[in-house]
C-alpha cells in the first residue's frame, strides 16, 4: 500500500520531464562512436534533449530500419544506404545530408611498425592485413580500393583477413593477430594525433570519398530532438569536434 | 593344507565395518549366512577382489590372491574366479551365445575345463543361444548368468544370492540346476544367502555372519544343530540329516531311509522309489518334531524315534522353548511349548521319543 | 540458388562439423568416462569448465581465443614456439575454437550414457578375465552407443549453428574460415536479402532434420526397451 505515492511521484517526475525534454534515438555508424559519445554531453548540456545511441553496422541497421526499428535519426556510414533509404521513402524528405567524411588509415599496433609513406604495405613480411567486410563497410571498400590502387591486391589477397565491420577490423590489430589493418582513422585518434601503435593516414586521393550521411527517418518526423540533433551536427562547434577525431566535413 | 579358501579381511565403512578371518573347505559348498548388512555380499566382492580390504589375505586352495604384508593383490580379472551376482546382469548388447562365450574366448584355450555344451547341457539354455537378454525370464537369464560363469573355467565360483531376485517358482527351477553342479562339477562354490532353506539344501560348510563378524563355522549339519546360534531361532529352523536309501514299499509309496551309524534309526517318508544305496540329504524342522515320554505306537504319527536330550533353551518367543536331541549319532531340534517342557521336566541326559511330523527330502 | 562462394561455405561448415566432431568423440570420451567415474575433488570444477560453453556467449570465447590464440597469448605462444606460426584466421584456428564451443554438447551425452551404464557391467567383465580396457572397449562402448549417437549429432549440428566464435577469430577468409552462418551474415549486411534466404532456408531445414533424427531416434528405442 505504501508504494503507491512512491511510484505515483516517479509517475509525476516522468511526466515532466518529457515535458520540457525530448528523447532521441538514434542509430550510428560503429566508426562513429567516439565522437558520438563525446557529442552527446555537449549536446544535451546545449538542447536539454536526451540522446540514446545504438551502435552497429550500416547494413544491419538498414535491415533494422526496414522492420521497424524505432530509430528517430540514422548516422551512416556510407552516403548509399541512406540514399537508398530516401529513394524508398522511409526519410523525412530532404533530412539527408552529409555529416563527416570519414578518413582511411593503415595501422599496426606496434609501434614504428608503419612507416610514414605505408611503405610495410608492399615491403613488409606481415603475414595478415585486417580490413573490414568491403561487401558491408565502406572503409573495407575504400580498403580494398587502396589496394587496387597501388596494384597490391593480388600480392595481398592471401593475407586479407575481413572483420564484419571496421570495429572487428581494429580488433583483429589491435590483439596482434593482424600486424597490419585499415581502420578508421577516429578508431585510433584523438586531439590531432595517433593514440597507440604506427599508422599511415591514407591520402584521399586513394579511394572514393567515404561520405557519412545522416538521416532523420519517418519515426522521428515529429520529435523535435530529432530536428535539433541533426542541426546540432551542423554546428561549427559540432563540425570540430568531429574534426579532432580524425574526420573530414 | 592346500584344499582350503583363506580369507583374512578388514574393512571401515562410514557405517559398517567388517573384520572376518574365515578358512572354508576347499570343495563342496560353503555358505555364508547373515542377514542383510551383516557383511557377507563385501566379503564376496573381497574375495572377487572387486572391493579391496585395507588388511587382507586371500588365498584359494594354495595361491595368494592378496596379501597386504607383501602388497600383494591380483586385478579381479586375473583371478580364477566365476561370479554370479544377484540380478543376472547379462550384457545387454550381446546375445545369449555371446554373453555365454565373454569369458570363454579369454580363457586360454589349455585352461578351459567346460566347454559351450556341457555348460548349456548342464543348465537346460541350450534353446536360449540366439536370443537377446531382454527376452529372456528371470530364471532363464539367471541360469544364463551361471553357466556363463562356468564357462570361464574357474577354479572358484562365487555366488551372490542368485535366488534372491526371482519368485518362489523362479528359485524351485534354479535350484535342481544348482544340485546339479554341486555333483557333477568339481569348483568350491561359496554361496552367499539370507535363505536357511537354500542353505540347507545346498551347502555342506556354514558361516554364520552377524554385523561384520563371522559368529560361527563348521559343517551345515552341526551348525543348523545349534541351540547357541541365531539360526536355531527362525521360523524354519531344523536340521539337515545324510541318510541312504535302503528299501522301498511300493504298496504304500513309502521310502526307507537310514541315517548314518551303527545304532541309527530309520526314517521313513512318503516318497517315490529311489535307487536303493543312493544318499539323501533330508531336512527335519524343529516345529515338525515332538518328544513323549513312551512309544505312543497308536498315533499316525510315522515316524517314532528314541533320542536323548542334549540341551534345552528357551525360544525367543516366549511360550517355546528349543530343546536339542541326540539320535544315535544324529542330531534333531524340537520347538515345543515351555507348558510341555515343564510337565515333561525336561532336562539334559533324559530319554524319550521324539515324534518326527513330516521329513522334507531336499532336492 | 547456391553461387561459389555459397558452395565454399557449404564444404567448408561440413568439413569443419566433420573434423571437429571427430576430435570431440577422441577428446570427449576419455573425459566423459572419467566425469562419470571419478569420486575425485575435481570432478565438480572440471565438470563446471566443460559446461561453461553452454552458458557462455559465443563472443566472450572467441573474444578470449582471439587474446589466446594471438601472438601475446598462450596457445599463440606455444603454437609459434612449435613452429606453427599462429593459429588464428586458419581453419586450424577455427577448429580449436570449435571443438571449445561444442566440448559439452559431446561430452555430456557421453557423460549421461556412461553413468548410465553402472558399474555392474564393468564389474561382470572383470569377473570374466575382461581387463579395464578390454571391458571399456567390448563393454562400456557399446552398451553408450545411443550416447554415442545422440554426442556425434549433437557435435557435429552445433559445430554447424556455431557463428560468433568463428566471426571472433575467423576473419572471413573463402574456403578457410567463412562457414555457412557468416556467409549469411555477410550476405544480409550487403542487403543480398535472396542469397540470405536460400542459405538461412537450407540452415532450418538441416537443423530440423538432425533434431527430428534425435527425437525420432529416442522415441524407437523407448519403443523395444
Amino acid at each position: 500500500m505504501f508504494m503507491r505515492p512512491t511510484l505515483l511521484a516517479i509517475a509525476t517526475l516522468l511526466t515532466i520531464n518529457t515535458a520540457w525534454a525530448d528523447e532521441v534515438q538514434v542509430a550510428v555508424a560503429a566508426n562513429f562512436t567516439a565522437p558520438i559519445k563525446a557529442l552527446a554531453a555537449d549536446f544535451q548540456k546545449d538542447t536539454g534533449h536526451t540522446l540514446v545511441a545504438a551502435y552497429g553496422s550500416t547494413g544491419q541497421f538498414y535491415a533494422q530500419i526496414n522492420n521497424g526499428a524505432p530509430f528517430d535519426v540514422f548516422l551512416a556510414a556510407d552516403d548509399t544506404t541512406p540514399a537508398k533509404l530516401e529513394q524508398e521513402k522511409a526519410i523525412v524528405p530532404g533530412s539527408r545530408f552529409t555529416y563527416a567524411i570519414g578518413t582511411l588509415a593503415l595501422w599496426s599496433a606496434k609501434p614504428d611498425y608503419v612507416d610514414a609513406k605505408g611503405d610495410v604495405l608492399s615491403k613488409g613480411t606481415y603475414k595478415h592485413l585486417a580490413i573490414a567486410n568491403p561487401k558491408a563497410a565502406p572503409y573495407g571498400l575504400a580498403a580494398t580500393q587502396v589496394l587496387e590502387k597501388l596494384k597490391l591486391t593480388e600480392a595481398t589477397k592471401a593475407k586479407l583477413v575481413e572483420g564484419q565491420n571496421i570495429t572487428q577490423a581494429y580488433q583483429f590489430v589491435s590483439t596482434g593477430n593482424a600486424e597490419l589493418g585499415f581502420v578508421a582513422l577516429s578508431q585510433i585518434y584523438q586531439d590531432g594525433k595517433v593514440t597507440q601503435g604506427s599508422a599511415w593516414i591514407v591520402p584521399a586521393a586513394l579511394h572514393e570519398p567515404i561520405r557519412q550521411d545522416a538521416v532523420i527517418l519517418n519515426k522521428g518526423k515529429d520529435n523535435p530532438a530529432a530536428k535539433a540533433l541533426v542541426d546540432y551536427l551542423k554546428t561549427p562547434k559540432a563540425t570540430a569536434l568531429i574534426k579532432s577525431y580524425g574526420y573530414e566535413i | 593344507m592346500s584344499h582350503t579358501i583363506r580369507a583374512r579381511l578388514q574393512l571401515r565403512r562410514d557405517t559398517f565395518s567388517l573384520d572376518v578371518d574365515l578358512e572354508l573347505p576347499g570343495r563342496g559348498i560353503s555358505a555364508l549366512f547373515g542377514h542383510s548388512g551383516s557383511g557377507k555380499t563385501t566379503c564376496l566382492r573381497c574375495l572377487a577382489g572387486l572391493e579391496r580390504a585395507s588388511h587382507g589375505r586371500v588365498e584359494v586352495n594354495g595361491e595368494v590372491w592378496q596379501d597386504d604384508t607383501q602388497r600383494t593383490f591380483i586385478a579381479p580379472h586375473r583371478r580364477p574366479l566365476g561370479y554370479v551376482f544377484q540380478e543376472a546382469s547379462l550384457f545387454a548388447h550381446l546375445s545369449v551365445r555371446d554373453n555365454l562365450m565373454f569369458g570363454w574366448r579369454r580363457v586360454a584355450s589349455e585352461q578351459r575345463k567346460v566347454s559351450l555344451e556341457q555348460a548349456c547341457e548342464l543348465l537346460g539354455i541350450g534353446h536360449l543361444l540366439t536370443r537377446r537378454p531382454a527376452t529372456l525370464s528371470g530364471g532363464e537369464a539367471q541360469r544364463v548368468g551361471i553357466a556363463r560363469a562356468l564357462l570361464s573355467s574357474p577354479r572358484l565360483l562365487l555366488m551372490d544370492e542368485p535366488l534372491a531376485a526371482l519368485d518362489g517358482p523362479r528359485k524351485r527351477e534354479i535350484l535342481p540346476y544348482l544340485e546339479r553342479l554341486h555333483r557333477e562339477l568339481d569348483i568350491p562354490l561359496v554361496y552367499v544367502s539370507h535363505s536357511q532353506d537354500e542353505v540347507a539344501r545346498l551347502a555342506d560348510h556354514l558361516v554364520l555372519l552377524e554385523q561384520g563378524r563371522a559368529v560361527a563355522s563348521g559343517p551345515i549339519a552341526d551348525m543348523l544343530a545349534r541351540l547357541d546360534l541365531s539360526l536355531s531361532q527362525s521360523e524354519d529352523a531344523g536340521v539337515v540329516l545324510e541318510g541312504t536309501v535302503s528299501g522301498h514299499d511300493p504298496a504304500y509309496q513309502l521310502l526307507d531311509l537310514r541315517l548314518p551309524g551303527t545304532d541309527a534309526p530309520l526314517l521313513r517318508i512318503a516318497h517315490p522309489a529311489q535307487a536303493l544305496g543312493s544318499s539323501v540329504r533330508v531336512k527335519v524342522q524343529a516345529r515338525d518334531v515332538s518328544l513323549s515320554l513312551d512309544a505312543d505306537s497308536t498315533s499316525s504319527i510315522l515316524n517314532r524315534i528314541a533320542v536323548r536330550v542334549r540341551e534345552c533353551r528357551p525360544a525367543e518367543n516366549p511360550a517355546h522353548v528349543l530343546v536339542a536331541l541326540d539320535a544315535a549319532g544324529s542330531a534333531l531340534l524340537a520347538r515345543i511349548t515351555r507348558y510341555s517342557a515343564d510337565q515333561l521336566q525336561i532336562h539334559p541326559g533324559q530319554a524319550l521319543w521324539a515324534q518326527i511330523k513330516s521329513v522334507a527330502i531336499l532336492g | 540458388m547456391f553461387d561459389a562462394s555459397d558452395l565454399g561455405a557449404i564444404w567448408l561448415t561440413l568439413k569443419l562439423a566433420s573434423v571437429t566432431t571427430l576430435i570431440l568423440l577422441l577428446v570427449g570420451t576419455p573425459l566423459a568416462w572419467w566425469l562419470a567415474r571419478t569420486r575425485s575433488w575435481w570432478r565438480g570444477p572440471i565438470g563446471a569448465v566443460v559446461a561453461l560453453p553452454l552458458v557462455l556467449p559465443p563472443t566472450v570465447i572467441g573474444f578470449y581465443l582471439l587474446l589466446a590464440l594471438g601472438p601475446n597469448g598462450l596457445i599463440g605462444q606455444t603454437t609459434a614456439a612449435l613452429g606453427l606460426g599462429s593459429v588464428v584466421f586458419s581453419f586450424t584456428g577455427l577448429v580449436i575454437g570449435s571443438v571449445v564451443y561444442s566440448l559439452p554438447f559431446v561430452v555430456q551425452p557421453l557423460q549421461n550414457a556412461f553413468g548410465a551404464i553402472g558399474q555392474r557391467p564393468l564389474e561382470v567383465a572383470a569377473t570374466l578375465r575382461a581387463s579395464p580396457w578390454d571391458s571399456f572397449i567390448h563393454v562400456a562402448l557399446p552398451l553408450a552407443r545411443p550416447g554415442f549417437i545422440t554426442a556425434s549429432i549433437l557435435g557435429f549440428a552445433h559445430t554447424v549453428g556455431e557463428f560468433g566464435v568463428v566471426l571472433m577469430i575467423g576473419g572471413n577468409i573463402p574456403d578457410k574460415t567463412r562457414v555457412v552462418s557468416v556467409q549469411i551474415f555477410d550476405h544480409v549486411e550487403a542487403m543480398e536479402y535472396a542469397q540470405a534466404h536460400w542459405l538461412a532456408g537450407a540452415m532450418l531445414v538441416f537443423s530440423f532434420l538432425v533434431l527430428l533424427m534425435l527425437y525420432a531416434g529416442r522415441r524407437d528405442k523407448a519403443g523395444w526397451s
